[in-house]
């Protein structure tokens, strides 16, 4: 009894001290797109020439760019010059070498401390002024505002919302010593700085969610020898145990709204999909089958389910409506289809896909009904799509272990980030920030 | 500094609450039983007899609980493995699963525990849900056989608890398994 209790206290100290993890990701690019869009992102200026600026904006920001695969940023060395103020901008030399974009500007310390950040980007052909903006940030802020100069610029120049500035959660496990090993819950920025531990434990975690507002996850852990479903506030470190029935409590889902989580529990003797009501605590049984249903994730209106089930032998996926919970298999390609999840205009599905024994990452599109392989790996899980649908991360198993890897969602980019110790596995990439 | 001893506190006081090495735990348990049966668990009917020895010497009917520790007994194996995303018993384990049954028929208080397993390959919740199937299967099949389900309990650990780390069809053999717990 009292040392459950031990066990406990011990589990919240951890969470509320939420340490900075030593290890951090860091992001290797394999390949690019051909026609990527070239830029430059030029040094950005800095009042107390002397002293070392605060960042180094540039460095963030091209990274940015290049890892969506969209950019080609020039690198500082084949730069002509070097402005950082419009009119200094010579856009002749920057034209003869084709380069149609610029991005500079400014860090200024402000008496009470505090950075400005001021930055321009520039169309170099038209030889005008496309954005521009004043950040304050804090020296805590500097890596957010670079990213979301980073959103600006590739909002700008795509048409489509960037998503650098959010963050994704994902599973680390540590081998402490023989069959010993040390689970961690971990938050990090996007690009995978600033990794921050919100849960260990000896036992397994698995499947984090995050709530659509990015305020909570949700995930399995089996501290208590038998899985069960957590919610846990990431701000505050509180958490609640949600789901512990006899059998398998796991795969939470979140409902577009945040009210319901959906999830599978085999309480009845075979796993089924339920919705858990969250204010009032109310289970809806989904899907009703002697096969294995598993693995739920909502369509972005809320109406619908995807889900994985072996009712026709192997696993394959299906897409069920709440309304009236009339199953449609959606995959007959390749003889193992799992672990789906929407894309976020609901228009397709990114799933594992088992084919002569190789498991990718891939794409079904709903209106045509093609799928289309989109990684060349033999281990590949658990895709999560970026939230403006652009990109896609997963987990890979490679000789050395597991780490994540992500690719762009037509398949044209990869790139890996490689943690340096332990494995590194389940990524759950977050919602945009609120605005 | 702190961080690190809370860390250490961590890790003795969970891995203490729930003991982790099956087979410690296994003849750990099953000596217990014979424990409190001779010493404070008056209700038993074997408590009258001869206690411990009960079980031990009564012979060709029912199956000797110390058997468990006898390397040559079918007791001795406590793996079933499977195929690939396949719950069905292979024929080479069917003695393992009626001689656990008997033992379990012959000692109505011992419980035991299907853990299931699944290898790394595909998504993780389904792996999860394959070893529920799969420790599943192993108690339907002891059921049948004259268990009482209230005996057995099933967990399932997926493809978190792999017995090989590496990733080749040997380790993965090795990993889809149902362990078989006293």
């Amino acid at each position: 009894m009292s040392f459950v209790k031990n066990a406990l206290f011990c589990f919240l100290l951890i969470m509320l001290s939420s340490v900075c993890a030593e290890d951090e990701l860091e992001i290797v690019i394999d390949k690019g797109i051909e026609n990527s869009l070239p830029i430059a992102v030029l040094p950005f200026g800095w009042s107390q020439a002397g002293n070392l600026p605060p960042i180094d904006m540039m460095a963030i920001i091209a990274n940015d760019l290049a890892r969506s695969g969209r950019f080609a940023p020039m690198s500082e060395a084949d730069m002509p010059q070097k402005p950082t103020q419009m009119q200094q901008v010579n856009f002749k030399d920057w034209r003869l070498l084709g380069m149609e974009n610029l991005l500079m500007g400014n860090i200024r310390l402000n008496a009470d401390g505090n950075y400005d950040i001021e930055f321009r980007l520039i169309d170099v052909y038209k030889g005008k002024q496309l954005s521009g903006f004043r950040i304050p940030a804090t020296a805590a802020q500097l890596r957010r505002t670079a990213h979301q100069i980073s959103d600006i610029v590739f909002e700008k120049l795509t048409g489509i919302r960037g998503a650098f500035n959010t963050r994704i959660a994902y599973i680390t496990v540590r081998r402490l010593e023989e069959r010993k090993k040390l689970y961690s819950l971990q938050i990090a920025d996007a690009d995978g700085y600033n990794p921050q531990i919100l849960l260990e434990s000896p036992e397994p975690l698995l499947s984090p969610a995050w709530s659509p507002d990015g305020s909570r996850l949700a995930y399995v852990s089996f501290e208590s020898r038998n899985s069960a479903i957590y919610i846990q506030d990431v701000l505050s470190g509180k958490r609640e145990k949600v789901a512990s029935n006899p059998g398998i409590n796991s795969a939470p889902a979140w409902s577009p709204d945040g009210s319901r989580l959906a999830l599978t529990l085999s309480k009845g003797g075979d796993p089924e999909i339920f919705v858990l009501h969250l204010s009032s605590g109310t289970l809806q049984q989904i899907t009703r089958n002697r096969a294995i249903d598993t693995e739920p994730s909502w369509s972005p209106d809320g109406k619908k389910l995807a889900f994985t089930s072996d009712r026709g032998g192997g696993p394959q996926i299906y897409e069920i409506k709440l309304q009236d919970k009339r199953p449609t298999r959606l995959t007959f390609d390749g003889v193992y289809n799992a672990r789906p999840r929407y894309s976020p205009d609901g228009k397709s599905l990114v799933m594992i896909h088992g084919e002569n024994k190789r498991y990718r990452i891939a794409i079904l599109d709903l209106a045509g009904g093609y799928l289309n392989v989109l990684t060349e790996s033999r281990l590949d899980e658990s895709p999560s799509f970026s939230p403006n649908g652009s990109m896609i991360m997963y987990a890979t198993t490679v000789y050395r272990g597991t780490e994540l890897a992500a690719v762009s969602a037509d398949g044209s980019v990869h790139q890996r980030l490689a943690l340096q110790e332990g494995e590194v596995r389940e990524p759950a990439w977050g919602p945009f920030p609120r605005q | 500094m702190t961080v690190k001893h809370v860390f250490a506190g961590l890790l003795i006081c969970l891995l203490s609450a729930c003991s982790s090495t099956p087979d410690k735990s296994s003849s750990a348990t099953v000596e217990d039983k014979g424990a409190t049966t001779s010493s404070n668990d008056d209700s038993q009917s074997s408590s009258t007899d001869s206690g411990v020895k009960t079980y031990g010497t009564d012979g060709d009917s029912a199956t000797s609980i110390t058997a468990l520790d006898d390397p040559q007994s079918p007791l001795a194996v406590r793996t079933i493995y499977f195929e690939f995303d396949s719950s069905e018993i292979q024929p080479q384990f069917r003695d393992t699963i009626e001689a656990h049954a008997a033992l379990l028929i012959a000692n109505p208080n011992v419980i035991l525990s299907l853990e299931g397993h699944a290898d790394e390959r595909g998504s993780r919740e389904y792996n999860l849900a394959l070893g529920e199937r799969r420790s599943q299967t192993i108690k339907r099949q002891m059921v049948l056989l004259g268990v009482s389900s209230s005996q057995i309990r099933t967990t399932s650990y997926g493809e978190e608890r792999p017995i090989s780390e590496e990733h080749d069809e040997f380790a993965w053999s090795q990993n889809r398994r149902v362990e078989i717990i006293y």
